[in-house]
């Protein structure tokens, strides 16, 4: 009877193998290359992946979440909320942003669980209008009004949150004249 | 207001679930279904099993045992020797003997724990060939359980429960194939990534930055480790990573998908036993516990960190948002962690570990309650009814007299199966933890310090041997001591319970139903479903208190910081 359990373990792992290891990812690849080609790839543009956040060096640009933005090495702090490193961690950060005449945004100070986040709140936008712009030397009012055309609410209106994406947000911000 | 309609959506999709797919699967293990009997004939023909053929317990326990070594082994195979197969465009080599086997191990038993980072450890080859096929089977392995289990009440005087090999079958080809398939292209419309083309690297000249952004089959795996309540990602931020989880509409979607199985199951053993009443029944101790676990969640999510606090900065208006998505927010991330910790999948889209710690609490307790509410595919119906067992023996032991469930007796042999079923977890959890914090080895792993790193250890043992696969990510588990320790509990949690409720379907069957009389305590009715809450509910608080009094606890009433 052992015998018999393990034949046919491993027949149907053979079978299961071909269906579901290599006939399923492998059809569904197709279905995605074919369909949505640009999106299955990754969402690449000239400047990166739109789902990919990077750390965005200088005052003139809007500023992610504070991650180590490395797509090979992705997750969060894992600090815990009593965590004394973690409270070191953040004191910088806040001291860095208002170095930068930027209040901090707790999105701006708290780093997410990708490492990879690409969003920042709409809050944390707007709080780096006034520094932005005068890195650039523009009006707060066109510097504001591109952030608001590029918030993004939840999801068909009620998934999620609302967001900015950096890398859309800062491409836009390098075609202002 | 959002979370509000979240919440709605989420009610009315699965209540449809519920009645639809719970008719379907009946339909399909009852042999019903047929319009996919051209895949599936040839497989039972190559097995030389006939349809139509019965196992009793020990045949079809025995079944379970053999697939699984020759699952477990085979995986093994491949990571110890992805270096020379195909599908390997980032060169990975083997990997690790003792990562190798606790992955196997894990993955096998539906737990997807992983002690590796999948960007810098996998080949495509070991992602779709091992650890998605394993997604699939060890999901349908377990509602093969389920199903067994709910034919022993179902049937009268019989010595067997039904063809493992029949019913395994039928679930992985029948209900989590076709379900996935068409899953992973709305997955792919959003935004997951679906190619077999490597690594892609890039520039952005306006920042002068490079990535290397890791990619791969990762769409077809996303959908079934939600499906089949597995939860290992493809990367190691798992439902966080972006390229994973992209929008909003994945995020509501894999909660639903992780769901729709374990909830239509209660359907099916309504249906399966002639009332879908005692369905109905055991659906509203589910819900009555997961809708608790998420307003717990919620709320101490939204109480905002400490940390930010003592930081100067508020976050009153936001919540805790570090290891959170700016694009989920708060209520949607509590909602996802609290799904997958309390149906054992234990993928996440935020991390666990930056949880307050009564958030980190919710999760951790979730497990605790033995993964019931409402549990894994196939795997939280076979819990939650030895729990039911054991709380019309507690009915039966008020009134004194022997306790009937489902029209048969319950006697000794029934309740010890149920009630080892039940304590083999708590056991393992504690005793595995009680080393771990003891020796070296295991003291060295934690990341933070303080209770915090003491609930970094019992979360990872409990995680595995509830077969969830979430963990307090700051643990560096992937040593030889925490792969090998790890590997007992995933056996123990898995196998403990699987043979003993093999054994009660088998018991169960043999068994002559008894007319109901005036003193049957009804299970059908709100007095059984307010004694299995609190049944459940005990059986938790007395085993782990004084673990969750040292962790969790300690670290919500302090003060200070570690």
């Amino acid at each position: 009877m052992l015998w018999v359990n393990l034949r046919r373990g491993l027949i149907v792992s053979v079978i299961f193998f071909v269906l579901l290891g290599l006939a399923y990812p492998l059809a569904e690849t197709g279905i995605g290359q074919a369909l949505f080609g640009h999106r299955a790839s990754g969402s690449l543009g000239t400047n990166g992946s739109k789902l990919v956040g990077q750390q965005w060096k200088g005052p003139q640009w809007f500023q992610g979440r504070p991650d180590g933005d490395d797509p090979t090495a992705t997750g969060g702090s894992n600090l815990g909320p009593r965590s004394k490193e973690l409270v070191d961690t953040y004191k910088k950060r806040i001291a860095a942003l208002k170095k930068q005449g930027i209040t901090p945004s707790p999105d701006l100070v708290a780093a997410s669980g990708s490492g990879i986040d690409p969003d920042i709140s709409p809050a944390a936008a707007y709080t780096q209008v006034a520094s932005v712009a005068a890195a650039r030397h523009l009006p707060a009012g066109t510097v504001r009004t591109l952030v608001a055309a590029h918030v993004q609410g939840p999801q068909l209106g009620f998934l999620g949150a609302s967001h900015v994406n950096v890398l859309e947000l800062n491409e836009a911000l390098a075609g202002l004249r | 207001m959002a979370f509000t309609w979240t919440i709605v959506v989420m009610v009315v999709v699965l209540g449809l679930c519920w009645r639809y797919l719970g008719s379907y699967m009946v339909a399909v293990y009852e042999g019903r279904s047929r319009w996919l009997r051209w895949m599936e004939r040839p497989i039972y023909r190559s097995l030389r099993v006939s349809p139509e053929s019965e196992q009793t317990w020990q045949r079809y326990a025995a079944s379970v045992v053999g697939f699984t070594a020759v699952a477990l082994l085979l995986s093994y195979g491949i990571f110890r020797l992805q270096k020379s197969l195909p599908f390997n465009p980032q060169h990975f080599g083997a990997v690790r003997p003792d990562t190798a086997w606790n992955t196997s191990v894990s993955f096998v038993t539906n737990t997807n724990w992983q002690s590796y980072s999948g960007e810098t450890t996998m080949s495509y080859l070991s992602q779709m060939g091992a650890l998605a096929v394993q997604n699939f089977l060890s999901a349908s392995v377990g509602m093969a359980v389920a199903i067994a289990l709910v034919r022993g009440f179902a049937r009268k005087g019989s010595p067997t429960i039904g063809n493992f090999w029949v019913d395994f079958v039928r679930g992985t080809i029948y209900v989590l194939l076709p379900i996935a398939f068409v899953a992973a292209i709305v997955f792919m419309a959003q935004g997951t990534v679906q190619t077999m083309a490597g690594a892609a690297s890039i520039h952005d000249s306006l920042n002068g930055v490079d990535q290397v952004l890791g990619r791969g089959p990762m769409a077809s795996q996303e959908v079934i480790k939600q499906l089949g309540t597995n939860g290992g990602g493809f990367f190691n931020a798992n439902g966080a990573n972006p390229l994973e989880n992209p929008t909003g509409l994945t995020n509501l979607l894999s909660v639903l998908l992780i769901l729709c199985i374990p909830v239509a199951f209660t359907y099916v053993f309504g249906k399966m036993v002639f009332s879908v009443r005692q369905g109905v029944a055991i659906l509203a101790v589910m819900t009555a516990l997961f809708a608790g676990w998420v307003t717990m969640a919620t709320v101490a999510e939204h109480q905002g960190s400490p940390a930010m606090a003592t930081a100067g900065v508020s976050d009153s208006g936001t919540g805790n948002l570090e290891g959170k998505e700016t694009r989920f927010g708060v209520p949607s991330s509590a909602l996802y962690n609290v799904t997958s910790t309390q149906t054992s999948t234990g993928s996440v889209d935020s991390a666990a570990d930056s949880y307050t710690p009564l958030g980190g609490f919710a999760m951790l307790t979730g497990m605790m309650l033995g993964e019931v509410s409402p549990g894994g595919v196939g795997t939280g119906l076979y819990g939650i009814l030895l729990f039911a067992v054991i709380t019309v023996f507690i009915g039966g032991l008020m009134v004194g007299r022997t306790p009937e469930y489902l029209g048969k007796k319950i006697q000794g042999r029934e309740v010890k199966l149920a009630a080892l079923g039940v304590l083999v977890m708590p056991v393992t959890v504690l005793v595995l933890t009680a080393v771990a914090a003891a020796i070296g080895a295991g003291r060295a792993g934690p990341l933070n310090s303080g209770p915090h790193g003491f609930s970094e250890i019992l979360y990872a043992y409990t995680s595995q041997t509830n077969n969830n696969g979430s963990g307090f990510g700051g643990l560096s588990a992937n040593t030889p001591f925490y792969n090998i320790t790890g590997t007992i509990g995933l056996l123990l949690g898995r196998f403990g319970m699987i043979i003993p409720v093999l054994a009660l379907a088998g018991s169960l069957a043999a068994k002559k139903p008894v007319a109901a009389g005036l003193g049957t305590f009804r299970t059908d009715k709100p007095m059984f479903v307010g004694l299995l809450i609190a049944v459940v509910l005990i059986v938790g608080a007395l085993t782990f208190f004084p673990a969750l009094a040292l962790g969790p606890l300690v670290e919500q009433v302090s003060h200070g910081l570690f």
